[in-house]
């Protein structure tokens, strides 16, 4: 990468109003060190509870999310390039005037793309009273997974984002597709 | 039997469950990665407790922030308790919130229009 490059990434960053951004692979110290970072960064920057809370709850959410994605990609066991490289995710936050973003991009199995986006679809078909009674559904019905995953986060970050879910899957080749999520919080 | 007494965590809410004054507490956060494990030793203590409960329990939900795996968690103690209310015991759930913190008002509410047990919405400044 020619060094003025590094200008240009940072000119980017500093346009896009970047507080914090990471490319790799998602483990649990990563998101505790993130979630502390964040949390100080809020606490200077932003006076309302309710939108520091709903933000620090958005990103918990797409974190984890991350996280347990690594762990479907780690069960399978063979450590080719392929599943070394769909490991990594990115994350973004960035505040802007009167809302904030949260960004993030990871490659997925291209037939658990299809279901993905079947969900993304319906939860943003929904208005505020209707993601309450299906966060409440799926709450008392569902089953926890062995990850301890409850099928409630994509809920969840619509719910507290109050803005339709932003989403792209790109595809990438036969096995995967890029995943691209952009979550807005007033 | 043994009271519990956690100390809060970054990821972890503060547990003081307390079968003598039939005082429960969570206070804090609840965020880890997988809930099952940090849930699975207060969710036994509350089946042990509900052999002799006492007269009345009360539960004192304090907490500022927790994930999506908790939630389920947390309302499988819900269900615990509910087995424990009637028959001559009772069991009052407080459920605190931080002022002007709606998220954490309507997850009380949500929590009380599933679980049949008492709730009291409480309002406080800090948690």
């Amino acid at each position: 990468m020619p060094l003025k490059n590094i200008y240009e990434l940072y000119k980017t960053m500093e346009r896009e109003n970047t507080m914090l951004s990471f490319k790799g692979v998602v483990t649990p110290d990563l998101l505790s060190s993130v979630l502390q970072i964040m949390e100080s960064k809020l606490g200077a920057l932003e006076k309302s509870l309710r939108t520091r809370k709903k933000v620090y709850n958005v990103l918990v959410e797409c974190l984890q999310n991350l996280y347990h994605h690594n762990e479907d990609t780690n069960t399978n066991k063979d450590q080719d390039l392929d599943s070394l490289f769909s490991k990594s995710a990115l994350l973004m936050i960035a505040k802007q005037d009167d809302y904030y973003e949260v960004k993030t991009g990871n490659y997925i199995d291209r037939d658990k793309a299809k279901s993905l986006e079947q969900k993304i679809i319906e939860i943003n078909k929904l208005n505020k009273e209707e993601l309450r009674e299906m966060y409440k559904s799926v709450l008392n019905h569902g089953q926890l997974s062995n990850k301890g995953t409850a099928g409630l986060g994509l809920i969840d970050i619509a719910r507290k984002s109050g803005n339709k879910l932003e989403y792209a899957f790109l595809p990438i080749d036969d096995k995967f597709s890029f995943f691209c999520l952009n979550v807005k919080i007033n | 039997m043994e009271n519990i007494n956690l100390e809060g965590t970054p990821k972890t809410p503060a547990v003081s469950f307390n079968a003598n004054e039939g005082r429960l507490e969570l206070k804090g956060r609840s965020i880890p990665e997988n809930s099952v494990e940090f849930y699975k030793p207060i969710n036994q203590w509350i089946e042990e407790y509900g052999k002799s409960p006492k007269e009345v329990t009360i539960f004192d939900v304090k907490l500022e922030y927790f994930n999506t795996s908790s939630s389920k968690c947390i309302l499988d103690v819900f269900k615990l308790l509910e087995g424990i209310n009637g028959n001559g015991t009772e069991v009052k759930v407080n459920w605190y919130f931080e002022e002007d913190d709606e998220d954490m008002e309507e997850a009380g509410e949500d929590y009380q229009a599933i679980i049949p047990l008492p709730f009291k919405m409480i309002e406080v400044e800090e948690i």
